[in-house]
């Protein structure tokens, strides 16, 4: 494990912490982006170089600029009055903490169990290509059939008017 | 702890904080970016796996991970999508407000 996990460990989880506690959506919006971040560079500490990139191209540049999209088109960057959270913000919180008890528990309950293989796994860019194209094509295209749809389905459903589809 | 142990570790916290939003913000927004939060950590465990786990080179996690960051921007996409459509009809995003169907 490289000596970077800890402070890009921190940024992740500071940066998620903020994201959902934050009063101004904007501010969450960019908080959610660090995370995305630091997300990538852990990727890239665990060797996963395409999916550390796939993660930047993808979270960075698409997912939290449609998030700021969707705060500006709906006012959501005005801060409500009667607070941010909900009412039964205690209940969601005893959950939260449940679930991480458990998750926590179970990680550190399984101890030496845990494979950990140190060597760095040989495989470029060009091998999951071939796996993509190869054993895995069947996924793909269902991935490309999903996204199209997602596409279409999202332009409808936020073209829909009232009085029928917007000219 | 052994290295994937702390990713595994910080995979749970990072779920934990994306459960904690999407369960106590009033913004529908703030909800999806809280199960964002939740897949991304899920993604985490997946190449952590992928990397300390046996045979690396058959690629399961990584295709794992890579597939469920494109089934993520489609969510991502169709959420906000939907969120921008109840707006138009409610001229609100706050979820305790959205209550129509509340017995």
């Amino acid at each position: 494990m490289s000596i970077a996990f800890y402070p890009l460990a921190l940024l992740t989880l500071a940066g998620g912490l903020a994201a959902v506690t934050l009063k101004n959506t904007v501010h969450c919006a960019l908080a959610l982006t660090v995370a995305f971040a630091g997300l990538a560079l852990l990727f890239l500490t665990l060797d996963a170089q395409f999916a550390g990139f796939a993660q930047i191209l993808v979270y960075v540049g698409a997912v939290a600029i449609l998030v700021v999209f969707a705060i500006l088109l709906t006012r959501g960057h005005e801060i409500p009055v009667d607070g941010v959270f909900s009412k039964t913000w205690i209940v969601g919180l005893i959950i939260a903490a449940g679930v991480f008890a458990v998750l926590g528990w179970a990680v550190l309950a399984s101890g030496n169990a845990l494979p950990n293989a140190s060597a760095t796994p040989a495989v470029t860019v060009h091998d999951i290509g071939d796996a993509l194209v190869g054993r895995y094509v069947l996924p793909l295209e269902i991935v490309a059939l999903l996204l199209t749809a997602a596409t279409i389905g999202a332009v409808m459903v936020a073209l829909h008017e009232k009085g029928g589809v917007k000219q | 702890m052994t290295p994937l142990a702390s990713y595994l570790v910080v995979a749970a916290l990072l779920f934990a904080i994306g459960l904690a939003g999407a369960l106590t913000r009033r913004n529908a927004i703030l909800v999806l970016i809280g199960i964002e939060l939740m897949l991304n950590a899920a993604n985490l465990n997946l190449i952590a796996f992928w990397r300390y786990g046996p045979n690396p080179e058959a690629l399961t996690g990584m295709m794992f991970a890579i597939f469920s960051i494109a089934v993520a921007a489609a969510e991502a996409a169709v959420g906000l999508g939907l969120v921008i459509a109840i707006y138009r009809s409610t001229n609100t995003t706050d979820l305790d407000q959205i209550n129509r169907m509340k017995g």
